[in-house]
């Protein structure tokens, strides 16, 4: 059986009866297949019990919450069951050697700004991306330090921003790009894709022996799965990116989809089931993969990503970030 | 090669390893190094459970120090049983057979081990008489390729196609 994700946008109650797992709202009760469960998106307000978690962490099943704006609050991360010392010291190794985090570093930057750059020329709004995006390469070839990577990362992110604008349709303009809160439709879109993505992302980590909090790009952090922010520079671009243009300039979302509130603009409850139910069928949609020679879903993307990474940290192939030829 | 060579206190390495070395190096190598696949774990989870099903009555995973047996019969000789699913890794799995034969004669039992492919209703049985040496070279493979600081390069061949192991060897 294949399992997928379960997301709970309503609210209501998960709990465990014998060995079946129940969510219930006022709509009724409804079982849950566990088996079939590979991780759970929460964006309801749910109650679970201890003994529906003791249940998901038996099984292995990551719990990612997310608040009333659709950003990641956490997760419920099982005790990991994948371990690998001898991946921890390298994945360790990598970071304190300076030369190694920086090259790791670069290379999600590249990556992304590679698929960003990709994405531009399927919107047919390059308009002399691709010339700053050489130099900009360029420098980062040459930045010495983290501080120097990020930098030459923002500067791209605006280049790219600023030509993205003029694909979408009137009204969904990003302009700024802001953050917490969202001020409008397009910027509220991506930050609620972003941080589905990352929570996706997390899941994936958890299915390897990769320690998720030590990261190259973004500094490692007690609190946060930093690897999940390195690895989703990768996908932004391809997968939230892409998606977000298409939902606005395919119109299956619009104005009425979102509301404002004192704090910013955010998806309605409506707003976030179409675009979460485009996000999975986005990630269950397969592409040919050149090396592989077989069908791989968008989300096996992600998996393979890491993959390659601890190729990179045991030493026999070096890491090439993904570049979407899809 | 003398078979005073390894002392049992030597002897840390598993069945699974052993057989490992006969069906792909490179897989040895990750699977030593804790980086397992889930699928693996799946495939784990089938053996067991036509084991559960089959052998209910059985002493089972029996674990004497750095290996752990399937299950064992005790009668005039002590019987090792080993359950598999397919008979494609046949070397791999008398090897590994033969690795507790030769665990079990240092510590002074002598045994017999019988292999069972429940799937396709055979058993095979396996005795160590004289294969002492054929054993110890692959300990000391198993050795070598678990001291090397990288995988072995993978061969691409027909088992990677079943191989759990495909996706992270190919992409
Ligand atoms: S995919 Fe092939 S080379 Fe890689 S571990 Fe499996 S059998 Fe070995």
């Amino acid at each position: 059986m294949r399992k997928r994700s379960l997301t709970l946008l309503s609210d209501g109650t998960l709990f465990r009866r014998e060995n079946t797992l129940y969510f219930e709202n006022e709509r009724g009760r409804k079982p849950l297949a566990v088996e079939g469960i590979y991780d759970i998106y929460i964006y309801g307000h749910v109650t679970i019990t201890s003994q529906a978690l003791h249940y998901l962490a038996q099984k292995g099943i990551s719990v990612h919450f997310f608040n009333h704006y659709g950003h990641y609050d956490g997760s419920f991360y099982p005790r990991e069951s994948l371990n690998s010392g001898d991946l921890v010291i390298r994945q360790a190794e990598h970071y304190l050697d300076r030369e190694k985090r920086l090259k790791l570093a670069r290379l999600f930057v590249r990556g992304s700004a590679l698929n960003m750059e990709r994405n531009l020329r399927r919107w047919k709004v390059n308009d002399g991306f691709s010339e700053e995006l050489r130099e900009l390469l360029e420098e980062l070839e040459g930045a010495r330090k983290i501080t120097e990577v990020m930098n030459v990362e923002a500067r791209i992110r605006e280049a790219y921003y600023s030509r993205w604008d003029g694909h979408l349709p009137e009204g969904f303009k990003i302009v700024k790009r802001t953050r917490r809160p969202p001020e409008n439709e397009m910027n509220a879109l991506i930050s609620f894709l972003n941080s589905r993505l990352y929570a996706t992302i997390v899941s994936e980590l958890y299915n390897t022996q990769l320690v998720p909090t030590v990261s190259y790009l973004h500094e490692p952090g007690e609190r946060r799965f930093s690897l999940a922010l390195d690895l989703s520079e990768i996908f932004k671009p391809i997968v939230a990116d892409r998606l977000a243009t298409r939902l606005v300039t395919k119109r299956m979302l619009s104005k009425e989809h979102f509301r404002e509130e004192l704090n910013g603009v955010l998806l309605t409850k409506e707003g976030m089931k179409k675009v979460l139910s485009e996000y999975e069928k986005e990630l269950t949609k397969s592409v040919k993969h050149p090396e592989l020679k077989r069908n791989v879903t968008k989300k096996r993307l992600i998996r393979l990503e890491a993959y390659k990474l601890i190729k990179h940290l045991v030493g026999v192939k070096e890491y090439e970030p993904l570049v979407a030829w899809f | 090669m003398s078979s005073e060579e390894y002392p049992i206190t030597d002897l840390l390495i598993t069945g699974t390893e052993i057989n490992y070395l006969f069906i792909c190096p490179t897989k040895l190598w990750y699977f030593a190094k804790g980086i397992t696949m889930e699928q693996e774990n799946e495939w784990v989870d089938l053996g067991r459970f036509l084991h559960e099903q089959r052998y209910a009555n059985e002493e089972k995973e029996v674990l004497v120090g750095s290996i752990k047996i399937d299950f064992i019969r005790r009668g005039d000789t002590i019987e090792v049983h080993e359950v598999k699913l397919g008979k494609s890794m046949e070397k791999a799995h008398e090897m590994q057979a033969l690795y507790y034969l030769y665990y079990l004669k240092k510590l002074g039992i002598k045994a017999k081990a019988v292999l069972h492919y429940p799937k396709l209703n055979e058993t095979k049985e396996v005795t160590l008489d004289g294969r002492e040496g054929e054993i110890e070279k692959a300990i000391k493979e198993v050795e070598r390729i678990k001291s090397l600081p990288a995988p072995p390069k993978p061969v691409k061949s027909k088992k990677c196609l079943k191989c759990a192991y495909y996706e992270l060897c190919w992409v």
